[in-house]
């Protein structure tokens, strides 16, 4: 199988794979160059700081994938079987050693850097002043809930809970606080203000995620968890679940309106004159 | 060390068909089984992925099977739940190990069989028993499980109020993983028995083909990581069907129904399916490597590359596997200090995968490279495991996860670095030893067409996946039509579906290849690629009593290529030095 004849053959599968990998290493860099499918602006400080950690990301593994690529393509054209004798070696200590030592220098410094980012999502508790909003995932919606004019929420009982009665919370009717405290289906929260999200699931695993924000969160059953952010800029912006819930996942959808503090004030007071009225 | 000859292996073969090919304790009929057994798992599993490609870019395509024709969320949920649970268990672990492991093994270590033989074939029986539960899912009441093949609790725990096939869909679900875990830790133990203890005169440790590394250190992270995921599907079961509570929280009201488990928790579900999920990543691509290295230093005409240094890199995969599963879990509401602990641990893991790569590019260089079919698939591995690998490297860090966790981001490394890459491991196998197997060469040209096809098709499939990941796509969605900013990616989502129309394609090729050179194929010579190891000194196809009771000597390493002094580039295992041919 393996006579003299085949190998005079072996230029073409060389060639073949030289243009493929080319291809993929220039195809590659090009889309995140010119990136034609990308992440959106980010809207959080911590963003910013994700967005900087993903670059030099990028750049690092950037510059192993184009060599690592480029070699093996140098190696099978200029190895491929045209009549030379294989060289007999073994392997190389000190190589292995350099190899070794350089690696993990790179991969545990990326490690080391990203810590940082991470500590601000999750390390420390909610800033002073910090808006504190609940956020409920239920198959297959997000339920926002504000504290009422006084800062407090209410009591939440699972019996309660009844989304054709208008109660997809369960908020406790016997609760005075509890009546005070809006519940949105979409979230509103004001710029340039410490937000403090807490997360809490009714039935099985959520996740809630916007792009912009860079940040990503289940929401347990059991559980509440918090996270916390501060946005710099107003617009709307989309929310989705990323933990698969059920047949339903796909549509788990709401919107994050970012405003004004005086416009937030003003929505904020509306909801609570609204729950006012309704008793 | 020295080889016996088991009690219940017979040096003759049965006489009757059924018990020479079908109810078989010969490690050559069972390892063939399996393979088989995968091949099938992977044609349905292909199958599927073409069914939910195709619902994801054209909505209201007409599916013979489907209820009005049309896959409805639920389906789709079932079809990625069934690809995931078919690849991962069914083929990703079944066949490099269980498959060729079976076969190649007891042949390369100079043993008469496995060490049990009817523990081998209760294994077999048992992991095919699980694909049939498994594949029965599909026609009872509510249909197989949308849970997903990570089945995370409480989804997968409450029961059908969670959803259409969330009753004995998930039930069915979970009783085949059980018995999975059961084949899959009969198996580790007859590895690792075998590999310990009936290697022939002169094969010691360092002396081990690099296949038989990999397998020996799988057979120590499945004998660790099945036992878990075995105690966690009792668990569930027992959640499901005995009301216990070990993964349901109080206080849950689920589609109305106010539900009366109390203390559980979701995240201990999580934390016993990774404790085992991530050594399986790597008892799927252990073998794999073992089987790359092995192909490269065949066709460089080359010792592999730094033999210890790969060796020392398995074991400290094996050693490493146990500690990163967190990596899975940064988003899941774990403790934040303890995602730094993993993730360091993680960046850590890719150093010696990182040193596999060197020494596999050490081992092409200066080499005299044969493109046979299988030299291309092992080339094509180390392309796809560098691409793979280093996806691995943004993943590795909670900062990033943050934003990539959950997208087809992910779903382009996993498959780039454990599917892709151990299939083109499997691959590479197949090609390298069919004439081993069945005594027949493959047919090259079709080979070399299959394999072109499959590498470029899959690297389009999976490419621009990472691109959607950074979109922010979300994976396991039925449609991309809900969200907004999903909308404008569906170009590429078209482009995914056509790529994987164009190499499932490519496989009939293979399968046309596999079947027909069966019959048809070149009659194959003993040692066809001119190569050192002990299963090209045995005759081919293999007699049913490997050595005949002649157990092999062995005087060297396993990979002793283009040996300056030697007349031949090759000098086998297990050939007396008095007997190599001098240069000259």
């Amino acid at each position: 199988m393996l006579s003299r004849k085949s190998s005079t053959g072996s230029a073409a599968p060389a060639v073949l794979f030289v243009i493929v990998l080319l291809l993929l290493v220039g195809s590659t860099l090009y889309f995140h160059i010119a990136k034609t499918w990308w992440f959106p602006p980010s809207i959080t400080p911590v963003g910013n700081q994700i967005d900087q950690q993903f670059f030099i990301t990028f750049v690092l593994t950037g510059i192993v994938f184009v060599l690592a690529q480029v070699a093996l393509a140098w190696m099978i054209f200029r190895y491929r079987d045209h009549g030379q004798k294989a060289k007999f070696v073994r392997g190389n200590h000190a190589l292995e050693v350099i190899w070794t030592t350089i690696t993990l220098v790179i991969f545990v410094g990326l490690g080391i850097m990203a810590a940082r980012a991470w500590g601000e999502v999750h390390f420390g508790g909610p800033a002073p002043g910090a808006l504190e909003v609940e956020v409920t995932g239920v198959q297959f919606q997000w339920n926002f809930r504000y504290p009422g004019p006084d800062g407090k929420f209410g009591r939440i009982v699972t019996k309660d809970i009844d989304a054709s009665v208008g109660n997809p919370l369960g908020l406790d009717p016997n609760d005075p606080e509890a009546k005070l405290n809006p519940v949105s289906p979409d979230l509103y929260l004001p710029v340039n203000r410490p937000i403090e999200l807490m997360l809490r699931s009714q039935d099985v695993i959520h996740s809630f995620f916007v792009r912009e924000l860079r940040i990503k969160q289940d929401a347990v059953p059991g559980l509440v968890i918090p996270i916390h952010f501060e946005i710099d800029k107003t617009g709307d912006y989309e929310i989705t679940c990323n933990q698969l819930c059920g047949l339903g996942h796909y549509h788990m959808h709401a919107m994050l309106h970012v405003m004004s503090q005086a416009d937030f004030d003003q929505w904020e007071k509306k909801q609570w004159a609204s729950l006012e009225s309704g008793q | 060390m020295s080889a016996h000859a088991s009690p219940i292996h017979h040096s003759e073969a049965p006489k009757g068909w059924i018990r020479h090919y079908i109810f078989s304790f010969d490690h050559k009929i069972i390892g063939t089984q399996y393979i088989l057994l995968g091949l099938s798992a992977v044609t349905i599993g292909l199958i599927l992925s073409l069914i939910f490609r195709t619902h994801l870019v054209w909505p209201d395509a007409h599916i013979w099977g489907f209820a009005n024709g049309i896959v409805s969320p639920e389906d789709y949920l079932r079809l990625i739940t069934m690809h995931g649970t078919l690849m991962v268990f069914f083929v990703l672990t079944t066949v490099p190990q269980s498959g060729f492991g079976n076969y190649f093994l007891p042949i390369q270590i100079g043993a008469p069989d496995m060490a049990f033989p009817t523990l081998n074939m209760l294994s077999f029986w048992t992991t095919l028993l699980a694909l049939l539960v498994l594949l029965s899912s599909a026609f009872v009441p509510g249909g197989s499980a949308i849970g997903g093949w990570t089945a995370y609790a409480p989804l997968s725990a409450v029961g059908q109020i969670a959803g259409p096939g969330q009753g004995l869909g998930e039930t069915l679900w979970v009783v085949s993983i059980a018995l999975f875990c059961g084949g899959s830790l009969m198996s580790a133990i007859n590895f690792l028995g075998t590999t310990i203890d009936l290697r022939t005169k002169g094969l010691s440790l360092m002396r081990m083909p690099l296949t038989v590394w990999g397998w020996f250190i799988t057979a120590c992270l499945a004998l660790l990581a099945f036992g878990v995921l075995l105690a966690a599907c009792i668990l569930l079961l027992l959640d499901r069907l005995a009301q216990t509570s070990f993964f349901i929280p109080g206080n849950l009201d689920v589609s109305g129904v106010v539900l009366h488990h109390s203390g559980g928790s979701p995240l201990l579900w999580q934390h016993l399916f990774w404790f085992f999920g991530h050594p399986e990543v790597y008892i799927a691509i252990l073998p794999a490597m073992g089987i790359i290295s092995h192909v490269l230093s065949t066709f460089s005409r080359k010792p592999v590359f730094g033999y210890k240094a790969m060796v020392y890199s398995l074991t400290a995969i094996g050693f490493l596997s146990f500690a990163v599963w967190g990596h899975h879990m940064f988003i899941s509401g774990m403790n934040p200090y303890s995602a730094l602990a993993f993730s360091i641990i993680t960046l850590v893991i890719g150093v010696p995968s990182a040193i596999k790569t060197f020494n596999w590019l050490g081992t092409l260089w200066g080499g005299k490279i044969h493109f046979t079919t299988a030299m291309l698939f092992a080339i094509g591995f180390v392309s796809l495991f560098v691409t793979g690998g280093l996806s691995g490297i943004f993943l590795a860090q909670p900062a990033l996860d943050l934003y990539l966790h959950a997208t087809y981001y992910v779903i382009g490394h996993f498959h780039l670095i454990m599917g892709v890459a151990a299939i083109f491991a499997m691959f590479a196998a197949t090609y390298y030893w069919f004439p081993k197997m069945f005594g027949r060469m493959m047919n090259e040209g079709l080979g070399k067409l299959h394999f072109w096809i499959t590498f470029i098709g899959v690297y389009c499939i999976f490419m621009p996946m990472h691109y959607l990941g950074y979109a922010g796509d979300a994976r396991r969605y039925s449609s991309i039509e809900s969200v907004n900013y999903m909308i404008p990616l569906h170009p590429v989502h078209f482009f995914i579906t056509i790529s994987a129309f164009v190499t499932a394609g490519a496989q009939l090729i293979f399968y046309f290849n596999f079947f027909w050179s069966m019959g048809h194929g070149k009659p194959a010579e003993r040692n066809p690629w001119h190569a050192t190891t002990l299963e090209w000194a045995v005759s081919t196809p293999v007699p049913h009593d490997n050595f005949a009771g002649d157990y092999p000597v062995i005087y060297r390493g396993p990979y002793e290529y283009s040996v300056p002094g030697a007349a031949d580039d090759y000098i086998p295992q297990h050939l007396a030095p008095e007997q190599v041919a001098k240069a000259g």
